[in-house]
């Protein structure tokens, strides 16, 4: 079980890269969502899968036998929530990115740096750069 | 009293968060009660570091949870030091977010997002857990996201963009390293993580999720090779948002790194000392290189940023008391210096009209006293003796010489040559040279004017003081390496002695 | 899409449907596991369905208060149910009181923090999705 989840786990992060590698910013978006599904999966699978003994037990209670590990449960619903705030707030820079530069391609996108922001006065050549 | 005031860094800013955001429609008011909260921020760190000094490391287990279970909350030395910082650089911004532009800053939502980045970088320092680092980083980040793009501009939502897709990915592995060590420990509290790393069986694992760690969080303190979201996205920001970004945003990251490579990897230096050496000297290296191809103040400044974290890391790759104290002292300077140069930026820009030095120039004709004043954070940060770098560079260089890391020690001076390359080219372009064309006529109302020095009179004003009366700020930060370096104090502070042998006794 | 009669007619219905479920959820959760934030998305979820029906504009005026402020509202309840902490001296912050009246009742502090998280959740969700909306 825990090899077949591994290799899922693999699977989704191939997936997760190869979106990242797309000049669409919604695109890496998506890759991004799935990179954070695959790291959730991977957070579950540390903390074993399967029954083990919980921390936190009341003294003399008996401990439950085939209980999972609510520990990475917890943190994998923070990260969720976490995840949810940061997808949300991407999407709506990217829409609003999409309505002020008319695009949504990276490749695109030189507002922040202009090709010749790092030309000089006068005195200095300005680089040579490719057309883009 | 002392849980009030351990949790009074947190607290004070998320209050002010949240009633600022209550008046939303009102944004005059909000400027008031920032600053308040600001002040009052100052104040609380200052009581806490007073009180980690006279009474040792402050530990608040919340919702009375017992420690290794709970989120606990560990103020140390270092911590406190940070606190009191952070307290600092918001009084500085706030007064200053009260100049130019104000209106339209508060209309946009500045302060409810300035206090919440606040609030993420006061839990950061604070946090006891690794978890929790990790929301804090979280919280933090999503407050800069929105500061970043306050004006809507079409540059800032392009460099905002970048800032965004790099931290998304960069913050998810640090969600990774958490998994897995949760995993290979069981444990996501610092302190029992210090106290059970040493004994976990597969201790390639172990540095692989360090490793993870080490990207995580270089890529917040923009560390070689993961710097490039830096200067593509601060250059865009307003100037109080640049200044507050330039100021903490890194030093988290640089912070962290401390944290974790001397509580929880420490049993293992032999192994990444070396790694962050390496990486400490190619960020010193390309950052001042990059600074030196620019010709925009803010560009300028923001691989400036990315330089100096090389300084800060020396103390980890060298791990002696007196490198770590010497990274201690580092941020502490850099924090001032760095923002008050951002401030300072923003300055130049309303009294000459631009951000490009071949636009800038003759200001010290015009502007003396913002000549002299942009001089103390500028020379202190090439290290020119007697101002605040000069004792940074000279710890941390005496400290590489004492640990026979000569080249480290070379980079160090060489780079701080470069970076005085860089100061005096703006200083020669913006202030020195003939205006190339005349200034804008004057905008500026007196309270606009009084907002936008006071604060950068404050910050060189702490660079002259760290700088001539040094003796009590190195004390400090000798005090923050003893206690960086007392991993067994620290765990016993946290854990307490009765619940480290019954965690010996009941191991899984 | 803003003239589908079906979406018109059955959005407040959904609305009111939405803003029951998510109480029930925070309740459920003030002494078992559930509680404020899934309740919050529940109800801006509602809320949003509202104003693709019926405009933005209608939703803001329907809610009664900027979405910020709302989020304000919640971080101030969650903020201060932490404070009866420090009532007893030495107890941290965020330790919960709780109040047994009998007959298997518990009322804790603790559902003022999940209903802070609730309203934080709907302001923060209302606020960055309503601006995207047409008006």
């Amino acid at each position: 079980m825990e090899t077949l989840l591994a290799i899922a786990i693999g699977a989704v992060v191939t997936a997760s890269v190869y979106l990242f590698l797309s000049r669409d910013l919604l695109r890496m978006l998506i890759g991004f969502i799935l990179f954070g599904t695959s790291v959730n999966l991977a957070i579950l699978l540390a903390g074993r899968i399967g029954p083990i003994r919980p921390p936190l037990v009341d003294p003399g209670a008996a401990a439950l036998e085939a209980a999972a590990n609510p520990l990475p449960q917890a943190l994998i619903l923070t990260a969720i929530v976490i995840g949810f705030g940061l997808t949300a707030f991407a999407l709506v820079l990217v829409l609003k990115g999409h309505e002020a530069l008319g695009t949504t391609s990276a490749e695109d996108m030189g507002e922040a740096e202009p090709v010749a922001a790092t030309a000089p006065s006068t005195a200095l050549p300005a680089p040579h750069r490719k057309a883009a | 009293m002392d849980q009030v005031l351990l949790a009074s860094p947190l607290l004070v800013p998320l209050a002010a968060s949240a009633v600022t955001a209550l008046l939303w429609r009102r944004p005059g008011l909000q400027r008031p009660v920032s600053l308040a909260a600001a002040v009052l921020l100052l104040g609380c760190s200052a009581a806490l570091l007073s009180h980690t000094l006279a009474a040792g490391t402050l530990v608040g287990r919340m919702g009375a949870w017992p420690a290794p279970f709970g989120i606990v909350l560990v103020v140390d030395v270092f911590s406190a030091i940070m606190l009191v910082i952070t307290g600092l650089m918001a009084v500085a911004v706030a007064v200053y977010s009260a100049g130019q532009g104000a209106t339209e800053r508060d209309r946009a939502g500045f302060h409810p997002l300035f206090q919440g980045l606040l609030l993420g970088v006061t839990g950061a320092f604070a946090t006891g857990d690794l978890f929790n680092l990790y929301v804090w980083f979280e919280v933090m980040l999503i407050a800069s996201f929105g500061l970043l793009v306050l004006d809507r501009t079409r540059e800032q939502l392009d460099g905002g963009l970048r800032y965004v897709a790099l931290n998304l990915v960069g913050t998810t592995f640090f969600l990774l390293a958490v998994g897995l060590l949760l995993g290979l420990t069981g444990t996501l509290n610092m302190a029992d993580l210090a106290r059970l790393a040493p004994a976990v069986e597969n201790q390639g694992a172990l540095a692989a999720v360090a490793v993870l760690l080490l990207i995580a969080f270089g890529a917040k303190a923009a560390v070689f090779p993961l710097f490039n979201w830096l200067p593509a996205a601060y250059h865009t920001a307003s100037m109080p948002v640049a200044a507050i970004f330039a100021a903490l945003l890194t030093k988290v990251g640089v912070y962290a790194i401390i944290r974790v490579f001397t509580l929880v990897f420490a049993h293992d230096t032999a192994f990444f000392g070396p790694i962050v050496g390496v990486v400490a000297m190619a960020t010193m290296v390309t950052g001042v290189l990059g600074a030196a191809a620019h010709y925009d103040v803010r560009r300028i400044l923001s691989f400036h940023i990315i330089s100096q974290i090389g300084y800060m890391l020396v103390g980890v790759a060298l791990m002696t008391p007196l490198a770590i104290a010497g990274s201690v002292l580092y941020v502490i300077h850099h924090i001032v210096v760095k923002a008050n140069l951002f401030l300072i930026a923003g300055a130049i820009r309303q009294a000459g009209g631009s951000f490009a030095l071949a636009r800038l120039g003759g200001l010290w004709v015009t502007r003396p006293v913002l000549g002299l004043l942009f001089l103390i954070p500028a020379l202190s940060l090439a290290g020119i003796p007697p101002l605040s770098g000069f004792w940074g560079k000279l710890a941390v260089i005496r400290a590489s010489l004492e640990a026979e890391a000569w080249l480290l020690a070379a980079v160090a001076l060489a780079v701080g040559l470069l970076t005085l390359f860089s100061m005096i080219k703006i200083w020669n372009e913006a202030f020195w040279k003939a205006a190339p064309e005349p200034p804008p006529a004057e905008t500026w109302s007196r309270a606009a004017r009084f907002a936008t020095f006071a604060p950068i009179v404050l910050l060189a004003g702490t660079t002259l003081a760290i700088g001539l009366w040094t003796e009590p700020f190195m004390g400090l930060s000798l005090a923050a390496a003893d206690g960086l370096l007392d991993r067994q104090g620290y765990i016993a502070a946290v854990l307490g002695e009765r619940a480290t042998a019954a965690l010996q006794e009941g191991a899984r | 899409m803003n003239d589908s009669l079906i979406l018109r007619t059955s959005a407040p219905l959904l609305l009111w449907l939405a803003l029951a479920v998510s109480i029930f959820i925070v309740l459920r959760g003030h002494n078992a596991p559930g509680g404020g934030f899934l309740g919050g998305l529940i109800a801006s979820a509602g809320i949003l369905l509202y104003a693709i029906a019926h405009g933005r504009d209608r939703a803001m005026r329907r809610m009664r208060m900027a979405p910020v402020g709302l989020c304000g509202i919640g971080l101030l309840a969650a903020l201060a149910s932490g404070l009866l902490g420090f009532v007893t001296p030495d107890t941290p912050y965020l330790t919960h009181r709780w109040w047994f009246p009998g007959g298997g009742l518990a009322l804790g502090t603790t559902i003022v923090f999940d209903l802070g998280v609730y309203l934080a959740v709907v302001g923060t969700v209302t606020a960055m999705f309503l601006p995207l909306l047409r008006k």
